[in-house]
């Protein structure tokens, strides 16, 4: 099912706006856009629970773009003391919480945001591993997709030197420094990225400017190509059942329905239960208990003072707990750079993922107990993957000799990688259900 | 008999295990900050007191604002607390300021490092900043104004069992008095230190604790002065969504009733 690009240009029914839908759809492809993007794209009628997370991802991402663009109006990337002795930059965001009216909410609304994009986003992702939707002949979507995931982290990570806290300021002292263990190029690269030999003035500066800039411009572009990936092979389903294979005489998908207005409308279902958890976190818990703004960020920064445990944001750690679990020097490599390469490699390693799955279903529906119960401990070992990267190293379950944080953490990084890398394997020999024909539904 | 206590207390310790893990994976509770503070004392709730809270800025102003800023509100902010801007002017600001000014204190951050070694921090969002899961900003201020003790050991002659070698002296000891660390019960977050009044202060124990109730209400709301309004206002986003929902709802259901 590829998209349909000829469509009748748009004619006049005589009024004054339908001339002038005429005249616009003669010199701009309007009717076009419209039908094959929207009014006339067909997708599956079975989507669930878990394709809310899609149209969801891109309210967020409307969310962090408006609410940034009044948040710049305020903040200063300033890195010196004001006449306070507060750095510039901590100072004004002081001024947006206390003095710009309404800033406080524009600024929750921006930081509870960033934590509500990166649970919509792993939801979304998740999803594509329930249903198959990376495999054939969606590879390219998914590979969008994961570096739209990248682009996310790197927005997060210069978006959070800003506030110019404690955490703001050591959390990306750490970050950086990781690639100090590069060898030979490791430690002029640190001082490259900063632009300085610390962290300071210089830094956030070039942050603020990926953060505004550079990294959203991509981020938008990567957005626009997974859309319109999507859009030409047409979405998947819970059945994993391409729907293009059965059409009616018109050409149009037999369990396909319009996405205007059948799930414009539903969506808006979804948007209302998303704003409504998402003002909880706005109106009654801004901080999300330590986890959406971390309190030792309300101190300002102070590049003389190393926090007793720097942990980085909640969405970051299941991946710095695979970092801190790499502790052997392999191969004459330090275990730092291992620390990295495995950090790296948790995320890469997902855009494979089309190939690394030989299982003859896609979706979760007719795989084989195998999959179902890996899949459920692959979870499981995320996050717990993610807990422990809260905590400070040496930390114990249940205030246990026994049940080491460490340890678990470095056997479900193992885990996490032998998921992937034994894939091949084991989803060919798992037992599938067959597969429908058609998309199943009520 | 004794086996089976055993074997309960096991299980509930357990269970409360396995609920702190729960809460920890659905993200509830707050992020370590590893402190090895003592057990914090709860800081009594005054945010819906003015009368309190207008003592706590009298507190501050007079006890606290010549070494540290507050510097995120304005005097004319102080409003919000039921004081009218010539009672601010009268009472609460000092010198040539304006009622528009920042609070922010006299001394200046280059003299302030060289007489304490490092600049008195500015204290507008102090009570967020150190909320930890011990316990929120306000319990921490709450103990921590509450635990200085006698220590010849150190420069000031002062030291603190909530935030140990500090480098502020007792700045309130004329109200509460002068007391002696005796011990120490317990360690870390369960710490519970013992202290002995050995000169007494301005005010009887019960009611320095008030004080302090006072000056930690007002600091807490200095942290974020629209917390009220923010929930208010939650409330009233909560009840439109709501109503909204079930619009939302019945429009899908109405467009969906001929999908089968």
């Amino acid at each position: 099912m590829s998209t349909n690009l000829n469509y009748e240009k748009y004619k006049s029914d005589g009024s004054h706006l339908g001339d002038l839908l005429e005249w616009v759809d003669k010199r701009f492809p309007a009717t076009m856009l419209w039908k094959s993007q929207v009014g006339e794209y067909y997708a599956p009628k079975n989507f669930n629970f878990w394709y809310f997370f899609g149209s969801l991802a891109l309210l967020v991402l409307v969310i962090q773009i408006v609410t940034g663009i009044f948040l710049v109006m305020h903040y200063k990337p300033d890195g010196n003391l004001n006449a306070n002795g507060i750095p510039g930059a901590f100072a004004s965001v002081n001024y947006i919480m206390y003095d710009v009216p309404w800033g406080w909410l524009v600024r929750y609304m921006h930081s509870t945001g960033a934590s509500a994009f990166f649970i919509v986003v792993y939801l979304h992702m998740f999803r594509g591993m329930l249903y198959g939707s990376y495999r054939k002949p969606r590879e390219l979507v998914w590979i969008f997709g994961v570096l739209i995931f990248l682009c996310l982290m790197a927005e997060a990570f210069m978006g959070y030197l800003l506030p110019w806290g404690q955490m703001s300021l050591w959390g990306a002292q750490v970050i950086i420094n990781l690639f100090s263990a590069l060898p030979l190029i490791g430690d002029p690269l640190t001082i490259w990225i900063r632009g300085d030999f610390v962290i300071s003035d210089a830094t956030l500066n070039r942050f603020f400017s990926f953060h505004v800039i550079a990294v959203p411009l991509v981020l938008l572009g990567l957005i626009a190509a997974h859309l319109i990936a999507l859009h030409e092979v047409g979405s998947n389903n819970p059945d994993g059942v391409e729907i293009g294979d059965k059409l009616d005489e018109k050409g149009i998908p037999l369990d396909g329905i319009p996405f205007h207005p059948y799930y414009t409308v539903k969506d808006i279902v979804g948007v209302v239960v998303f704003l409504a958890v998402f003002s909880i976190v706005v109106f009654f818990m801004p901080e999300g208990g330590g986890y959406f703004l971390e309190y030792n960020n309300f101190f300002q920064s102070d590049p003389l003072k190393t926090p007793p445990h720097i942990a980085p944001v909640w969405y970051f750690t299941p991946f710095y707990s695979m970092l801190r679990a790499m502790v052997w020097n392999f191969f004459w490599i330090d275990a730092k750079l291992w620390g990295v390469i495995a950090m790296g490699a948790g995320v890469v390693i997902l855009a494979f993922l089309p190939w690394l799955d030989r299982s003859p279903a896609k979706s979760i529906r007719y795989r084989g107990p195998i999959f179902k119960t890996l899949l459920a401990v692959f979870v499981f070992a995320f996050l717990i993957l993610g807990y422990l990267g809260t905590k400070a190293p040496g930390y114990k379950f249940f205030d246990t000799g026994f049940l080491d944080g460490d340890v678990i953490a470095q056997i479900f990084t193992v885990y996490y990688f032998l998921f992937f890398l034994t894939m091949p394997f084991w989803s060919k020999i798992d037992k599938c259900k067959p597969v429908p024909e058609r998309v199943t539904w009520k | 008999m004794q086996t089976c206590t055993g074997k309960g207390d096991l299980e509930m310790k357990t269970m409360r295990n396995l609920k702190t893990l729960l809460a920890g994976l659905l993200l509830v509770p707050a992020l370590a900050l590893a402190s090895g503070g003592p057990e914090l004392d709860r800081a009594p709730n005054v945010s819906g007191d003015k009368a309190a809270l207008q003592n706590g800025a009298k507190l501050f102003v007079n006890y606290c604002q010549g070494c540290h800023g507050l510097s995120a509100i304005r005097y004319n902010r102080l409003t919000d607390l039921g004081l009218s801007e010539k009672q601010i002017m009268e009472n609460l600001v000092f010198s040539d300021g304006k009622i528009g000014d920042q609070m922010t204190t006299a001394m200046s951050a280059a003299d302030a490092k060289k007489w304490f070694g490092a600049a008195p921090p500015d204290l507008s969002l102090v009570a967020r900043a150190r909320a930890s899961e011990e316990g929120s900003g306000a319990d921490w201020l709450y103990t921590y104004l509450r635990t200085f003790y006698r220590d010849e050991s150190r420069a000031t002659g002062w030291n603190n069992v909530a935030f140990d070698k500090v480098g502020m002296p007792h700045i309130l000891a004329g109200l509460q008095g002068v007391q002696e660390l005796v011990e120490m019960e317990g360690a870390d977050s369960h710490a519970k230190p013992t202290f002995k009044l050995v000169q007494q202060g301005q005010y009887a124990p019960a009611e320095y604790d008030k004080q302090v109730g006072d000056l930690v209400g007002f600091l807490t709301w200095a942290a974020e002065p629209q917390a009220a309004l923010r929930t208010q206002l939650g409330i009233a986003v909560l009840v439109f969504l709501g109503v909204l929902f079930v619009f939302a709802y019945l429009l899908k259901k109405d467009y969906w009733k001929d999908v089968h």
